[in-house]
């Protein structure tokens, strides 16, 4: 076995040669070359971060201003939606007294119509009177030769007419 | 025949060869610190690691694979060092991060097959001299930091919380013995699994070509299924590779987190 047989004449070497080259791999290499490596790795795994993070900004940015264009959409619905009802209410309500006015001329013509129906009824009805007061008169004189007197003839005809 | 019988010495790819001769070398009486093969191949790790490392430098903000590669083995670390010890982990990243790599690249280099071109990769962690060291290391790092932050506290260590008064007398000094193994566990434990795995390969090796050099009758019934054994063994000594590297730096950044955070 070298390592036992071998150990008197070349622990020394071994020893030094391994103080002299691990020296080396750790001051050349772990001492100046790993730190600049896993600062690298620190600066990217940073990068990613601060990345991450503005576009969480931008994100949470773009909801408030949908949340705030929602809401000023939603006024803007409200005040339509106001415009439109009044608009309805006073379009009913003109037509509701436009309407009220026509109803009143209606009536108002019909009142006045019926009225002179009334009138002209009571006319024509004074006119028949009169004319059955005469013809009553006339063929009483003729058929009987009694002469009957006008307010007697008045009264039977008024009797007959009342009763149809 | 007897001068062409192959000889498989599983023990012979352990050795220590100096490259530049030993003698000019010499500091003191047994202080020899000849340039060896072990020391070559701690060369290679060296290199091998710092250009794997600097391709991951690119620092682009999209990261290519390689880039991704070295920063995936970083944040592996980082990890493993926040989840044990805590934020306080992170100043320990380079240490841990060269330990980790360094016997990773060096497990890993030393199961290339270089052989079949004449080069012999040598596996440095499979000396105990080396993993000890890394295990010294790893444990001075684990004592000062622990004097350094609690002072004498630091013995509160060795009464785990919650144990009775009576019991103190006999916990402290087997919950001592145990703090005093960890360093000979943390390097025989690499060094034993990689040795076993290289000598089982070459042991498995020298199956194959004894077999085939006895016969074609020995070599399908002996050499092919050793031969199907070592593929497998290779794939699992990768894995061990990986593994013992791992273990290697889990267990120091546990040892840490007790010399930071006590229990």
């Amino acid at each position: 076995m070298p390592q036992i047989a071998q150990l008197a004449e070349t622990w020394s070497s071994q020893v030094f040669w391994l103080l002299v080259f691990f020296g080396i791999t750790f001051f050349v290499i772990g001492k100046g070359m790993v730190p600049k490596v896993m600062d690298t790795v620190a600066q990217r795994d940073g990068q990613i971060a601060a990345d991450l993070a503005a576009a969480k900004a931008a994100r949470d940015a773009a909801d408030e201003q949908e949340e705030a264009w929602r809401v000023k959409e939603n006024e803007n619905r409200a005040a339509a939606q106001a415009i439109v009802a009044k608009a309805k209410e006073e379009g009913a309500r003109k037509s509701e007294t436009k309407l009220k006015a026509a109803q009143t001329r209606i009536d108002k013509k019909l009142a006045d119509a019926e009225t002179r129906i009334a009138e002209a009824r009571t006319a024509a009805l004074a006119e028949v009177e009169a004319v059955a007061v005469e013809a009553a008169q006339d063929i009483v004189k003729t058929l009987a030769g009694v002469k009957v007197t006008k307010p007697v003839a008045t009264k039977a005809v008024k009797e007959q007419m009342a009763h149809g | 025949m007897a001068a062409e019988q192959a000889k498989v010495d599983p023990m012979y790819q352990f050795t220590i060869k100096p490259l530049g001769g030993s003698e000019s070398w010499e500091l003191a009486e047994g202080f020899n610190i000849a340039f060896t093969n072990s020391a070559l191949w701690m060369l290679i790790t060296t290199v091998v690691l710092f250009v794997f490392v600097l391709g991951g430098m690119r620092r682009e903000l999209v990261p290519g694979r390689w880039q991704m590669m070295v920063e995936s083995f970083t944040g592996f670390i980082d990890n493993m060092l926040e989840a044990n010890i805590g934020k306080a982990g992170r100043k320990y990243v380079p240490y841990v991060f060269s330990l980790f790599m360094f016997i990773l690249f060096a497990n890993l280099l030393g199961l290339l097959p270089l052989g079949v071109i004449g080069i012999h990769p040598f596996t440095f962690t499979s000396h105990f001299t080396i993993t000890g060291v890394l295990a010294i290391i790893s444990f001075s790092i684990v004592l000062i930091v622990g004097f350094w932050r609690h002072g004498l506290h630091f013995f509160s260590l060795f009464v785990p919380h919650g144990t009775p008064l009576p019991m103190v007398p006999v916990i402290a000094p087997i919950e001592f013995i145990s703090f005093m193994v960890r360093p000979f566990s943390l390097g025989l434990r690499l060094f034993v699994a990689m040795m076993a795995g290289h000598v089982l390969l070459e042991v498995l090796s020298s199956f194959v070509i004894d077999g085939t050099n006895a016969g074609a009758g020995f070599g399908l019934l002996v050499g092919l299924p050793s031969f199907l054994l070592m593929i497998g063994i290779c794939a699992l000594e990768l894995l061990v590779a990986g593994i013992q590297a791992y273990v290697f730096a889990l267990l120091t950044s546990l040892y840490i987190n007790d010399a930071e955070n006590l229990h």
